[in-house]
């Protein structure tokens, strides 16, 4: 007993055991979603992140021993996000054709995200940094973090909401755009990344590479836009 | 593999100078992916060559598995379970039906501005 306490406290200061548990909790997630049919509730994501939240709570680890090992998988996330030229480039010329409908379409998208999340957030009550921070929900996790802290929200906070946001549009990315009729794969995948970002990106790349490639462009155009409308929204929502 | 990783990483590095030079509101990576893009087609019209097979797999690898790449800073909702769980209502709500709109705005927006024959 006292031999496996130390194994612990000494495992628990290596960056071995964030590490390996993501990667396992990750492996065991996919094959569940497999054995579910792909249903949208199994999603490899949440079942991993609900597990790891779970373990890290039942074991009293802090998030910050966890990510000790687990930041060697996030570093990856900025190489992933450079190689998503790739499917972008494959699919320049038909991104060139419709470059007149993505400005507009993502200004849509962007600004009705952010002032109906503010507007609720506020109708029902929320304290101030709740309703500031939900309104860069929809952006990569970076830039949310940014602008919520210039617009004086939280920027962990909006980390969260940036999380939560992605696992909603996931669940909620395939009945709505089918209920409204959105088939075309640019469209979804526009929709996707100005939505939900990376999170819905990354599924709608297993499925179509054309709206894997309108995702990421969606991710970077709908950041810059963000940052640029949302501290004017802002202030038009709290004073 | 090694090539094609010191290349992504490298693109993140320039975008991350760049973006930090200007002062740019957009992340290190974001810019590296344009910068990525923009070799990939100036390699095209001056060369006539496709994107590197090497590139083009270590890519796809990378790609496959971008779901978990996000599950770190995920479990990072552990840290905020105090203030979500106050507000579980509003925020629930402004997240949910706030995402179902923004979905359903752009697409229907680009459905409807782009046409068919472009795709």
């Amino acid at each position: 007993m006292d031999k496996l306490f130390h194994l612990w406290v000494y495992l628990e200061t290596t960056p071995l055991l964030g590490l390996a548990a993501t990667l396992v909790v990750y492996r065991f997630a996919v094959m569940a979603s497999r054995a579910a049919g792909g249903h949208i509730l199994a999603n490899p994501v949440l079942l991993s992140i609900g597990t790891l939240v779970l373990l890290l709570l039942a074991t009293g680890t802090p998030y910050a021993a966890y990510f000790q090992g687990a930041q060697y998988i996030h570093f990856l996330l900025g190489p992933a996000t450079v190689a998503l030229a790739l499917p972008m480039y494959s699919n320049l010329a038909r991104i060139r054709r419709s470059a007149g409908a993505i400005l507009p379409a993502i200004l849509a998208g962007s600004a009705t995200a952010s002032l109906s999340a503010m507007l609720i957030a506020r109708a029902l009550g929320a304290p101030r940094e709740v309703v500031v921070s939900v309104a860069v929900k929809s952006v990569t996790t970076p830039i949310a973090m940014g602008i919520a802290e210039q617009i004086g929200g939280d920027p962990s906070l909006a980390a969260a909401f940036v999380l939560i946001t992605g696992v909603s549009a996931i669940l909620l990315a395939g009945p709505s755009l089918w209920l409204a009729g959105i088939r075309d794969p640019r469209a979804r995948g526009l929709a996707g990344g100005t939505a939900g970002h990376g999170l819905v990106t990354a599924h709608m790349l297993l499925t179509s590479e054309t709206a894997g490639a309108f995702g990421g462009l969606a991710i970077g155009l709908n950041g810059l836009i963000t940052a640029i409308i949302v501290p004017l929204l802002a202030t038009l929502v709290v004073r | 593999m090694l090539n094609a990783l010191t290349l992504l990483v490298l693109c993140q590095f320039a975008g991350e100078v760049i973006a930090r030079f200007i002062g740019l509101p957009i992340p290190g990576p974001v810019v590296g992916m344009v910068l990525l893009l923009a070799g990939l087609v100036l390699r095209e019209r001056y060369n006539g060559a496709a994107p590197p097979a090497e590139l083009r797999s270590t890519a796809g690898g990378l790609l496959s598995h971008l779901s978990l790449l996000f599950v770190p800073a995920g479990v990072g909702v552990v840290t905020q379970l105090g203030v979500v769980g106050r507000n579980l209502l509003p925020i629930a709500v402004a997240i949910v039906v706030s995402t179902f709109l923004g979905l359903v705005v752009t697409g229907w927006v680009m459905q409807r501005l782009s046409r068919a024959e472009d795709l």
